[in-house]
């Protein structure tokens, strides 16, 4: 079904309900519509370009502020806060979008995110200029390119292998894959280098600029980081996307609809896929090298604890667990007795999933809510 | 499935196998059997330690990532009772009454008020995982923890047929599994407290209407499931020793096994454990590079084409 | 006049200020920062606990002070993942501004570290426990000096013991990464020149726990097995070989019976008695030093204070290093100044007393050490514990091979068949 007819379909009812009856426009049939989407559009009269339109209505004050304290930040940082705790917060929060995007919006909860980053890295360090002579020299951007292509490529594989899975079962499975690429890429020394993998995989020198310095990462990773930002928010409205959050909600009812339920899901592993391989390639760059280390089964599971401690409802909550996870994982040896941090961050995740569900998102909207409401452009809480 | 397709399974799986064993047979006989030993007897600890995963899991829709920490728990607690006291069997129930209790509290605490809520378990006991993990690193230190064998169980059993030596031990474990596996087919199949837990599974409501306190036979269930994990954590404290890591390990390999096998069958589980350990072994003795990584293939080829295992039960 | 006076007058006082400003830096009493990093967490959290107890040790031995400054010792923990590890000495050396950083303990996590140490010219770096050939082989950085000699110095002289106790067939079993690779190196290069023959080497996945499909493909007609395996691994292995039936004799690596392997907690440390090893250290070794270290060791951390009955060797490597740096430190009177370059200087000519010997630098800023062959015993109190048969000094990186004979070790380097 195209853009165009769903449109048609969508305003056909309202038109057919409105004109019967007088009444505000009926809510329509099985999606479950992004809480915003129904009500009038204040720009409709503008003459406004459509993207304009976009960015006036999904920006705010907050957006704006937001936005302006990212670029001020590294100026008042030090280096070491900029390139270690913000660079670094931002990659991961970029691989923990692609597992928000899958979880929050496709209801499917997927381990295998960062080792689909970690193809994306092991494909750049292969193809790309390092220390170890397996490396195949290529030029840069030509490396990139199909890093994130074959770790695309390889994230739709997953997904059509898992699609027929749900919940638990897809847990599983993708932890399966992920362990399993552990594994090969520990094992094998003629493409992976075992256990040493690879080192000096950095960024290039382009236009005059290291972008290995803390200033220019940082600004690289804002870059991406928000484009996957906007991204999943611009994707969650489309109709691919709003189908997608149906076939979250009610697969069989979308499956009578007549939409292609497994080619929705294996298309959200896919667009998943490359918002990780981005991801991984900013990942590899940032650490300057890969090792199986970066992709077993603690890190998995790390960029679950990120996802699920911002909470999986917006796409911000990626950023907010990536930022907290970072802070903990640097500071958290300085406050408590140092080999005692893994209980630390234990202990928040555990305290923030048995009290609040949905991440630090849910807890923020539950004092929103006590004190007032203002709703905005988030993914209905499923039924499980 | 129909005919045609069955056949055709059989023979894609079975034929390359047949063809491996013979070749295997006729170059090295002794490392054939000796592998084939080592794979059932470590299929009998992964059974040990899965099926509890399955009963919880298979029968109560609990999900407890926290298993592998259970394990870890038992082994632990077994081995200082062990130490203390010199008596084995007393450190076998140590292990396996510590993880029952454990796993009482985190069902009547935590798991019980989220019922039906698969992912929030799934975090809720990977986060207790990480928690538990750490705190008994603090506690037993990250040192390596190797229990003895009882005396009447150490050393090799000889003058086998072709095989010469193998570990007493490790036959004990053989053993040991088919005798848990069948009491628990027993306990399920036979008994009133297994048509209990049944029942409940199938419809709590009416198992409640009909008078019996669902409540103590999902926490039952429970405790034994935790147990099981805690006993083969002292089965396993001889045969592996006991080391953080450990826990992540026997979870993989139950995961596996129970998804492999399917939830909620104990001869699934069973199945799943052969297949497993027989992989594992072999794997390590013919080609020990990418042993670990077929193990996995398999896993996903089986999720593939049956996604809830090969003798798995719809929700 | 009296403006140029008035200049002049302002301009020595600032000159002054300005010199007194920047001495206080170096001047007596201000605390020098000394970051150590160790894998508190992960396969090795046993070994790194115990190497900052070497470090700290060093420390305590100096009473804490050194050239007139007080020592901080900022820690920072890895688990052995390279990453990790780079996080780890970023922190400490752009957020906790240390003035050296001592570290890191595994292999993988000091080539990564080295790299870092070049991006970072005006820091030093001196190794913790990290034994790769390629640390100091490779692309060696000017900043990263590593004062403990590396796993195949470590195993030269076994070779010859073993054929002089007549092991003429010897079968590897090691773990499968770069530090079994260089010990293999380093037996096989003497042993097969010596005559020895390596017909099956069994490399065997880091961390995996059943051995039973190794031990049943040990052919019939070898002497001794060399097992290259590390903590948790060398105790399953043992286990499962004596509970098979195995009889064969064995051979150590220097991880393989070091103190934590010794000290499991387990009966069936027996069958290790009369096994020969290499390392760089021996228990029960005669030397006045090394009978000093071990007791100071055993008096600032008793058993009961969660430390090992005698030193392992991830506490004698940490100490080493740990001394190496406070030595020049005192050399150059704490003067870290003009980006430390007096300061790896004196590193780099430094001729370190350590309790087994004295250590020297090669041009790699690679020590050049000694190395023992040693047995296992039973002491009289029932612990077991290494004795010397031998001690080869002056060990360098070549192992005194010819710089075009030299080859790295790899899987299928070298090979004997």
């Amino acid at each position: 079904m195209s853009a165009a007819q769903w449109r048609r379909a969508m305003n056909g009812g309202l038109r057919h309900a409105a004109g019967s009856s007088g009444q505000p426009p009926v809510r329509v049939q099985a999606s479950a519509v992004a809480s915003g989407a129904a009500a009038v559009d204040p720009y409709a009269d503008s003459d406004a370009p459509r993207w304009l339109k976009f960015l006036w209505r999904t920006l705010s004050a907050r957006h704006v502020l937001t936005f302006g304290l990212a670029l001020v930040f590294p100026f008042v940082a030090t280096p070491f806060f900029t390139f270690q705790v913000a660079a670094q917060a931002l990659v991961l929060g970029l691989i923990a979008l692609s597992l928000t995007f899958l979880g929050g919006y496709g209801g499917i909860v997927s381990l295998a995110q960062m080792s689909v980053a970690g193809m994306a890295g092991y494909a750049l360090a292969i193809l790309g200029a390092s220390s170890t002579p397996i490396s195949l020299d290529w030029p840069w951007w030509l490396a990139v390119i199909f890093a994130v292509l074959i770790a695309t490529v390889c994230a739709t594989v997953i997904g059509w292998l898992s699609v027929r899975t749900e919940g638990i079962y897809t847990i599983m499975i993708t932890l399966a894959f992920g362990v399993a690429f552990y594994y090969l890429a520990l094992q094998n020394y003629t493409l992976f280098n075992g256990f040493q993998g690879f080192q000096k995989v950095y960024p290039p020198h382009v236009l005059g600029v290291n972008w290995r310095d803390p200033l220019p990462f940082y600004f690289l990773s804002l870059f991406w980081a928000m484009a996957g930002y906007f991204a999943v928010k611009w994707i969650v409205r489309t109709p691919f996307g709003v189908a997608l959050q149906g076939v979250r909600d009610n697969p069989r009812r979308m499956a009578a609809l007549g939409f292609n339920v497994v080619a929705h899901r294996v298309a959200a592993y896919a667009v998943a896929g490359f918002m990780a391989a981005i991801g991984g390639v900013l990942m590899v760059w940032y650490n300057g090298l890969i090792t199986p280390g970066s992709v077993n089964t603690g890190w998995q599971i790390n960029i679950l604890v990120i996802a699920v401690l911002g909470g999986m409802r917006h796409p911000i909550g990626a950023f907010l667990g990536a930022i907290i996870f970072v802070l903990l994982q640097t500071f958290a040896i300085d406050l408590i007795d140092r080999e005692r941090f893994n209980l630390v961050i234990g202990v928040v995740f555990l305290a923030i999933v048995l009290f609040s569900p949905d991440g630090l998102l849910g807890l923020w909207a539950k004092l929103r809510r006590r004190f007032g409401s203002d709703p905005s452009v988030t993914s209905p809480s499923h039924r499980q | 499935m129909k005919w045609g397709t069955r056949a055709w399974a059989w023979l894609l799986i079975g034929g390359p196998i047949t063809l491996f064993s013979l070749w295997a047979i006729v170059d090295n006989p002794r490392l054939y059997f000796i592998t084939l030993l080592n794979g059932l007897t470590l299929a009998s600890l992964y059974f040990i330690v899965a099926s509890g995963f399955t009963l919880v899991f298979g029968l109560m829709r609990n999900v407890n990532l926290a298993h592998g920490s259970l394990y870890l728990l038992g082994g632990y607690v077994g081995f200082f009772v062990a130490e203390k006291t010199g008596w084995w069997v007393l450190a076998l129930a140590a292990g396996f009454l510590a993880a029952a209790l454990a796993g009482l509290l985190l069902q009547t605490l935590i798991l019980r008020h989220m019922q039906g809520q698969d992912l929030r378990q799934t975090m809720v006991t990977i986060g207790l995982s990480i928690v538990v993990a750490d705190l008994l690193l603090w506690a037993f230190t990250a040192q390596v923890h190797q229990m003895d064998a009882p005396e009447w169980l150490q050393g090799p059993i000889r003058n086998i047929p072709l095989i010469k030596a193998y570990s007493a031990y490790r036959l004990s474990l053989l053993a040991a599994g088919i005798i848990i596996g069948v009491f628990l087919w027993w306990l399920l199949a036979r008994t009133t407290v297994g048509a209990m837990i049944r029942a409940g599974v199938d419809d709590r409501q009416m198992l409640a209407a009909s008078g019996v306190n669902v409540n103590l036979v999902f926490a039952v269930t429970f405790m034994l499931g935790a147990g099981l994990a805690g006993l083969g954590g002292v089965i396993g404290a001889v045969e592996l020793s006991m080391v953080p890591g450990e826990d992540t390990r026997l979870l993989l390999a139950s995961l596996i096994v129970v998804i492999v096998g399917g939830m909620g069958s104990v001869v699934g589980a069973a199945l799943g454990a052969v297949i497993l350990g027989l992989a594992e072994t072999y794997g390590l003795a013919y080609a020990p590079t990418y042993s670990v990584v077929f193990t996995f293939v398999i896993l996903i080829l089986v999720l593939a084409f049956r996604p809830r295992g090969i003798l798995g039960k719809p929700a | 006049m009296k403006m140029t006076k008035r200049i002049w007058i302002h301009s020595v006082v600032g000159a002054a200020t300005a010199a007194a400003l920047t001495s206080v830096a170096w001047a007596q009493g201000a605390p020098v920062k000394i970051g150590v990093l160790a894998t508190l967490e992960g396969p090795f959290a046993a070994g790194g606990a115990d190497g900052m107890r070497g470090a700290e040790l060093a420390i305590r031995q100096r009473g804490g002070v050194v050239a007139g400054r007080k020592i901080e010792m900022v820690r920072a923990s890895s688990n052995a993942n390279p990453d990790v590890a780079v996080n780890a000495v970023r922190k400490l050396v752009e957020q906790d501004k240390v003035d050296l950083v001592v570290g890191p303990l595994s292999g993988g996590e000091g080539i990564a570290v080295k790299d870092y140490s070049k991006t970072q010219p005006n820091m030093t770096f001196i190794n913790g426990g990290s034994g790769a050939q390629a640390t100091t082989l490779q692309n060696p950085s000017p900043n990263f000096f590593r004062f403990n000699t590396e796993g195949a110095q470590w195993m030269v002289g076994l070779g010859k013991a073993a054929v002089d106790k007549g092991y003429k067939r010897v079968m590897v079993i090691a773990e499968d990464y770069a530090f079994p690779y260089s010990q293999v190196q380093g037996f096989m290069s003497e042993f097969c020149r010596l005559g020895g023959k390596v017909p099956v080497k069994a490399w065997v996945p880091l961390g995996g726990k059943d051995y039973s499909s190794v031990i049943a493909r040990i052919p019939k007609d070898v002497d001794a097995l060399l097992v290259v395996l590390g903590g948790a691994d060398a105790v399953n292995f043992l286990n499962q070989y004596e509970a098979a039936g195995g009889d064969k004799p064995m051979m150590g690596g220097s991880i393989t019976v070091s103190q934590d392997v010794l000290n499991y907690r387990g009966k069936r440390r027996d069958s290790l008695v009369g096994t020969i090893s290499a390392g760089p250290y021996a228990d029960s070794f005669d030397g006045a030093d090394w009978k000093a270290f071990v007791a100071d060791y055993q008096k600032n951390y008793p058993v009961s204070a969660g430390g090992y009955p005698s030193p392992s060797l991830f506490a004698l490597v940490y100490y080493t290093n740990m001394k190496a740096a406070l030595d020049a430190l005192e050399q150059v009177k704490g003067d870290l100044s003009g980006g430390q370059a007096k300061y790896r200087e004196a590193l780099s000519k430094l001729e370190l007393k350590m309790p087994t010997g004295t250590v020297k630098l090669d041009s790699n800023r690679q020590a050049i050490g000694t190395t023992f062959v040693t047995e296992v015993v039973k002491d009289s109190k029932g612990d077991l514990t290494t004795r010397v048969l031998r001690k080869v000094d002056n060990v360098d990186q070549m192992l005194g091979m010819k710089r075009e004979e030299f080859q790295m070790g790899s899987r299928d380097v070298p090979a004997c068949p």
